[in-house]
């Protein structure tokens, strides 16, 4: 999220859209109810389903599932032409008068730059034009054809509303009536806040839909001010900590690059990411990357971490391609490629697609090690349970080990919400059994790799010889002291840079902010955008008041927001170019005359004159991108791609399957169905009864919602004689379920390039572990293909067929 | 061959000539009767306990509430079972009779003991007969609404308005049975000499000439033994 | 040492202090009870509460059923999907409430609305449980209008089955008690709100004084008329009274859209009419019947039967004994008016 829950309570539009907020995310959903009754706000809903969060709405439009950024670029081209654009913003704060270089251009759905051999783009065109100086070339007029602005609206024109009825098979009145209402949201005082989840992300162009609404929001200029922003439910209570802390193949804390194979020395590595400002004057505030990176080397190898040995850089793993992700893991599991997998609080077996494949891969397992607080299906996928788990445990030669572990109510720490929100919880139960929280288990295994490494030696023993492990009891580190070292803590006594006679830090003290960080090795730090959460102060994550005097829902003493406490991230953006808020009713911060203040953290240097430095300071060029430059893989603007199993042609390209450039590996081309075989398109949701394959383990859960099942229209169970209550299976080219059959008016078929489409919808649920009924999900079902950016499974759309099965309705 | 029985049931015979004692009802008959008076008696206290508020002190007899809740039906069962015996031996001798309207029409007679004036009569008179037929008929209509709202087994069988009426019928029928009931158990205590027939299973000659004479002529009139009976 | 009396919780979230206080709901405050006419007058009349169910705001979570199973510690089966989202599928034993779903496609504006209701006890102001209700004590009504059941009075019969007119007593299969929402009467009756309002995410489910609750629902509906629900309006059924559960509803002019919500409820003429009237009349009718009978033997003569009925059937015997020896065969034949 830009902003945080709490904040929603100040917009005056919410769109849900790509996700299902009232039914994923209930608690959170509470702020809508608050912007409706304090403010008055609406609530626009547009999704394949007629959801519990349409039922609150005010407005709904149905959608296919896949065609989001078709109805996004139809809005933006619509707001242009209707002149709902937040000029001020727009003009001051975005990129649209740069120019971009003359090479870069589109034709049939493609950008230049395409190589079909290694699926992916040569993006060196996706650049703007640099002038001698070094910086960006513009054209305040907007009259150069080579200007954002210009390129975005010529990318944009194809969307008519009569494009978007025939592609999303939204119908035009609908989908105008969606574009007055946001439309109104152009002007300073009126927000828009864009909440979604995983309805945009599991797509082969997840990352677009999510740009899509971004530019819009831009368009409005609605980032970083009060009750707007992008706000990205997360899926997990701690999935955003996750992200932040690094558990991906090609992270480290912070949002650090895990270096690759051509980036051998620490000098290389650092030399890409100076970030030098594209613009006069801008912060680029990625220039502090070394004091980052360094501190964070510090904080694994500590004395052992030198300016002579680049801070430890080389005991770094190194990339020898772009990222190991799950899909890639898995892949090469199935091909014999893995022997042991460490499966921690993960249901790969529930939760990735095309399991059929996925039984294969664990079966190809020397070693399988779970390490869960339930019983998952991942664990004992070698068992057979029938048709729910149709496997010859005799065929499978896989050890699987499982450590139980303690649950979020057993042990303490901080949950970071969608909020970037650090809040630390205690223990309220005691662990059950030989249970063991996760740093148990973590750190007697690593105690005891060492001890081999002592007495055995091995190849490039020294990044775990040598990493820190300082804590009072090695083998069970606390939260606090794991949570001081993210925060960071000065190595030796830190001089303040501006009056070298006074002392910044003393030695061992913690940092109070990112500010503090140093690339000479006197602190550390192990990921970045904590530091502030564990002060000199104290726990500031632990901190509980929820005065809130400015009522913005700031709430600046509840828990603590990365980074540096900030609540609304580019908040500087929420004020005129002159420092004033654009709705004096929704003051985040406002320039004094000498610096910013307000009821939020500003997002800016205190001091920095307004006029002079731009509100994205992340950005070398100090404002947003409707261009998003080469940070996409599949192009600087969102183009409207279909799924790769989709049961209408790409209009814009017919011969294209799905995302061009999207995780997609050789061997799962021959998976993929086609709509003669397989008309209906299915999409994946989750159920406010459940969480996830968590909670049909708890019986209150499985009473609430027992059974697997799926939704269809009344349409598609008159055409296919399937009775209400009715037992189904669904099928598609990767496997087959069976089900009940929720009929409902709540799913209609669309009309979609002239054809009608039925919508098949299949909740997550179910396993065959838990107190609630033996089900399937539709991972069984779904494509073995990812975004072209996160590699995150199309689980939203994919195409199936269905029937009747034996077994009489219940009704 | 057999003698034709119009006015008596099998087992109805003369006991004794000296004096005359008449066999009303067999041993079985007197069982039958019992039961059913007992379980009567049962589901009246234990029904009055439900019915009226101020009567509920005599769940107390039943070992208290719940158990007089799950008690009352199956006495109503074994009621409805017990009496069904009865109705298949006394049906046909209850069927209406011309002499029963004339009976009737001179019920003030019959209230003040005067029967001198009044026809003779098989072995009931008329009050018997709608004693008979209202307790059937209650029965029957206890029966049916009452496992309509039998909570314990039957939760949904019908639909709760339908409920409704069932429970104010059982209660308003059960009203009716208990001043049947009355009546019945009245008349037996008025008509001196009644109760021995469900007691000794036999009444005096006397009682048989004055309250049923064609019964006794009937029976006065047959063979001691009835071969085929 | 007496322990403070908790205070009258007037939020769902109220949040009394933590040291064991005294109940605040006391026998004393019953105002009327099942089977029982003569209840001494109360001492204090504690205020009406009320709980607000927003339909409006209420996103269908099932939250509250949750709560109400951890709270009351019922245990509800794992039943199977039968092509609905109710589940369980209707008001249990072990389920006091129940999210009921309604997909309507409204004629008016052409728009699908998916009406979700939170069914569960009512607490009528005149409550036809307690009125059916055979068992003295087993079903309560405090003077804060919180219609209690008193499991250990109840003898399982299922009157306020029939009684209820939004059909929410469910006998206990096993308990064999009637169950249904108590609207926390032991949360309350300590300074707490009801589980399923504390637990509601959008507050759709609100607790307060009903006073409170009405001007709350007045501002819902004022919101719901801007949106365009004209009809938008407060359930506060007069044919029982009042409720002590309201509902605001978007279509407050058709709550039998609502998963059938009674669009009038009141106490059926059939169960006043059985609980009324036919309880005294029948009463007095069976005591007039038994006193008339006993009346009429102590001072009426008796029937006797005479010597010379005695001295007619001996004669009437003896000579068809007669017949019978001479004339074997005729005498079985019945012989009309016979002397």
């Amino acid at each position: 999220m830009t902003n945080s829950w709490t904040d929603i309570k100040n917009t005056d539009l919410v769109v849900v859209m790509g996700g299902n907020a009232a039914e994923a995310h209930p608690c959170g959903f509470k702020w809508v109810t608050e912007a409706k009754q304090r403010r008055g706000a609406k609530l626009i809903v547009v999704d394949p389903r007629f959801t519990r969060t349409a039922s609150v709405s005010d407005y709904y439009a149905p959608i296919r599932p896949g065609s989001d950024i078709a109805f996004l670029m139809g809005v933006i081209r619509w707001c242009i032409a209707n002149d709902k654009v937040q000029w001020d913003y727009v003009r001051n704060y975005t990129n649209m008068a740069y120019l971009v270089r003359e090479e870069f251009g589109w034709s049939d759905g493609m950008f230049t730059g395409y190589n079909e051999e290694t699926r992916s783009y040569d993006q060196s065109s996706w650049e703007y034009q640099i002038g001698e100086d070094g910086y960006v070339l513009t054209d305040e007029t907007l009259e150069n054809p080579r200007c954002v602005w210009n390129l975005l609206k010529a990318h944009v024109d194809v969307y008519t509303p009569e494009f978007v009825e025939r592609i999303c098979g939204t119908p035009k009145d609908r989908f105008l009536k969606v574009c007055e209402m946001i439309g109104e949201c152009a002007s300073p005082t009126k927000t828009m806040t864009s909440m979604y989840a995983l309805g945009w992300t599991q797509h082969s162009k997840g990352s677009q839909n999510i740009r899509g609404m971004a530019m819009l929001q831009l368009l409005l200029g609605n980032i970083g001010v009060a009750g707007g922003g992008m706000n990205a439910l997360r899926g997990h209570s701690n999935i955003q900590g996750l992200t932040d802390v690094g558990l991906m193949s090609n992270l480290i804390p912070g949002y650090l690059a895990i270096p690759t194979e051509r980036e051998p020395d620490f000098e290389t590595y650092m030399s890409t990411r100076a970030n030098k400002p594209l613009r006069p004057n801008q912060m680029s505030y990625w220039q502090n990357y070394r004091k980052f990176m360094v501190s964070f080397l510090k904080a694994m190898w500590g004395p052992a971490a030198t300016a002579e040995n680049g801070w430890g850089y080389e005991w770094l793993p190194k990339l020898d391609i772009a990222q190991y992700d799950g899909l890639r893991m898995f892949d090469m599991m199935s091909k014999g490629e893995v022997n042991v997998y460490f499966c921690q609080g993960f249901n790969p077996l529930l939760s990735f697609p095309n399991r059929g494949k996925l039984t294969e891969a664990f079966g190809k397992l020397k070693l399988l090690v779970v390490m869960d607080p339930l019983a998952t299906e991942t664990a004992a996928f070698w068992e057979n349970h029938g048709i729910y788990n149709d496997v010859d445990p005799s065929k499978i030669q896989t050890e699987v080990l499982e450590l139980p572990t303690t649950c979020f109510a057993e042990d303490e720490g901080a949950t970071v919400n969608s909020g970037r929100w650090l809040q630390w919880h205690w223990a309220g139960a005691t662990p059950p059994g030989e249970s063991q929280t996760d740093v148990w288990i973590m750190s007697n295994i690593f105690l005891r790799l060492r001890e081999l490494y002592r007495k055995e030696g091995g190849k490039a023993p020294e990044p775990i010889l040598n990493l820190t492990w300082d804590y009072a009891d090695p083998e069970d580190p606390t939260a606090a002291e794991l949570a001081k070292e993210l925060n960071g803590r000065a190595l030796t006594d830190v001089p303040d840079p501006n009056d070298p006679t006074k002392l910044l830090l003393q030695a061992g003290k913690q940092v109070s902010s990112f500010g503090q960080l140093r690339d000479d090795g006197t602190t550390m730090g192990a990921c970045w955008i904590y530091a502030g959460c564990f002060t000199e102060a104290g726990n500031m994550m632990a901190r509980r008041d929820n005065e809130d005097p400015s009522g913005m829902g700031v709430y600046q003493n509840w828990s603590f927001a990365w980074p540096a406490n900030r609540r609304v991230l580019y908040n500087r953006a929420s004020c005129d170019l002159d420092g004033n808020p654009w709705d004096p009713e929704r003051k985040l911060i406002a320039w004094d005359g000498a610096k910013w203040a307000g009821p939020d953290i500003p997002d800016i240097a205190v001091t920095a004159k307004p006029r002079e430095v731009g509100p994205f300071i992340m950005n070398p060029e100090g404002v947003s991108r409707f261009f998003s430059r080469r940070l996409m893989r599949d192009g600087p603007f969102p183009t409207h791609m279909e799924p790769f199993e989709s049961p209408v042609a790409n209009p814009l390209n017919p011969e294209m399957r799905g995302n061009p450039v999207a995780r997609m590996f050789p061997g799962d081309v021959a998976q993929l169905g086609d709509r003669s075989e397989f008309p209906l398109v299915a999409t994946s949701y989750r159920l406010t009864e459940h969480f996830h394959y968590w909670t049909k383990h708890n019986k209150v859960n499985a009473v609430l919602q027992p059974e697997f099942f799926v939704e269809i229209s009344e349409e598609l169970a008159a055409e296919r004689g399937i009775a209400k209550g009715g037992r189904v299976r669904v099928w598609s080219k990767r496997g087959e379920v069976w089900a009940k059959a929720v009929v409902t008016k709540r799913i209609r078929p669309l009309i979609c390039d002239g054809q009608t489409v039925h919508v098949v919808g299949i909740p997550i649920h179910w396993g065959f572990k838990g107190a609630a009924r033996k089900g399937f999900g539709p991972n069984t079902l779904g494509p073995f293909v990812g975004d072209a950016n996160i590699e995150t499974p199309e689980f939203k759309a994919y195409l199936v067929n269905i029937e009747p099965a034996e077994g009489s309705a219940t009704s | 061959m057999t003698e034709e029985r119009q006015y008596s049931a099998p087992g109805d015979e003369i006991e004794t000539r000296k004096p005359v004692t008449v066999s009303r009802y067999r041993g079985i008959t007197r069982l039958n009767h019992w039961v059913t008076a007992f379980t009567m008696i049962g589901l009246i206290l234990s029904g009055m306990a439900l019915f009226h508020p101020s009567l509920y002190f005599l769940t107390g007899l039943f070992g208290g509430g719940p158990t007089t809740r799950w008690l009352h039906p199956l006495m109503g069962i074994l009621l409805f079972f017990s009496f069904l015996l009865l109705f298949l031996q006394m049906w046909r001798l209850n069927l209406p009779k011309r002499e029963d309207a004339e009976w009737l029409a001179n019920i003030k007679e019959v209230v003040k003991g005067e029967e001198e004036n009044l026809p003779e009569l098989g072995k009931y008179n008329a009050g018997q007969k709608f004693v008979f037929w209202g307790m059937s008929g209650l029965i029957l209509v206890m029966i049916v609404t009452g496992v309509m709202i039998w909570e314990q087994y039957f939760p949904g069988l019908v639909s709760i308005p339908v409920r409704r009426v069932a429970v104010a019928v059982h209660a308003l029928s059960a009203v009716a049975a208990v001043l049947i009931f009355i009546v019945h158990v009245y008349a037996a205590i008025w008509t001196r000499g009644t109760i021995r027939a469900m007691t000794r299973g036999t009444v005096t000659g006397g009682w048989a000439y004055r309250h049923h004479r064609k019964w006794l002529r009937e029976l006065a009139g047959r063979r001691k033994t009835d071969p085929a009976e | 040492m007496t322990t403070e009396r908790a205070p009258q919780p007037t939020t769902a979230a109220a949040n009394p202090p933590i040291q064991p206080m005294a109940s605040n709901l006391l026998p004393s405050d019953v105002v009327r009870a099942s089977a029982m006419r003569d209840l001494p007058a109360p001492e204090r009349q504690l205020t009406k509460v009320a709980k607000l169910i927003d339909v409006s705001r209420c996103i269908g979570c099932k939250a509250c059923q949750s709560a109400c199973i951890e709270w009351n510690d019922t245990h509800p089966d794992v039943e199977e999907n039968v092509g609905v989202y109710e589940n369980p599928h209707d008001l249990t034993p072990e389920m006091f409430t129940l999210m009921r779903f309604t997909e309507y496609a409204n004629p008016e504006t052409h728009e699908l609305e998916w009406l979700i209701r939170k069914d569960g006890c009512m607490h009528c102001e005149d409550p036809g449980c307690l009125t059916a209700c055979p068992a003295p004590g087993a079903i309560v009504q405090y003077s804060n209008g919180i219609v209690d059941f008193i499991s250990d009075n109840c003898i399982g019969c299922g009157y306020c089955v029939a009684g209820c007119p939004f059909d929410i007593p469910r006998i206990h299969k096993t308990a064999h008690v009637s169950k249904k929402c108590t609207l926390c009467s032991d949360r309350v009756a300590v300074g707490q709100g009801p589980a399923c309002a504390k637990a509601c995410p959008t507050q759709a489910i609100v607790f307060g004084t009903k006073d409170e609750m009405i001007a709350h629902a007045e501002m819902r509906i004022e919101d719901l008329k801007e949106r365009g629900y004209e009809k938008a309006g407060l359930y506060d059924p007069q044919g029982v009274g009042g409720t002590h559960v309201m509902y605001v509803l978007h279509h407050a002019d058709k709550p039998s859209l609502y998963a059938d919500l009674p669009d009038d409820p009141k106490i059926s003429a059939v169960v006043k009419g059985w609980k009324g009237a036919a309880k005294d009349v029948g009463l007095a009718a069976m005591g007039i019947a038994a006193v008339g009978a006993m009346a009429h033997g102590a001072l009426a003569r008796a029937n006797e039967v005479s010597a010379h009925d005695d001295a007619e059937a001996q004669e009437m015997v003896a000579h068809a004994a007669e017949r019978l020896a001479v004339e074997p065969q005729e005498a079985a034949r019945p012989q009309e008016g016979a002397p």
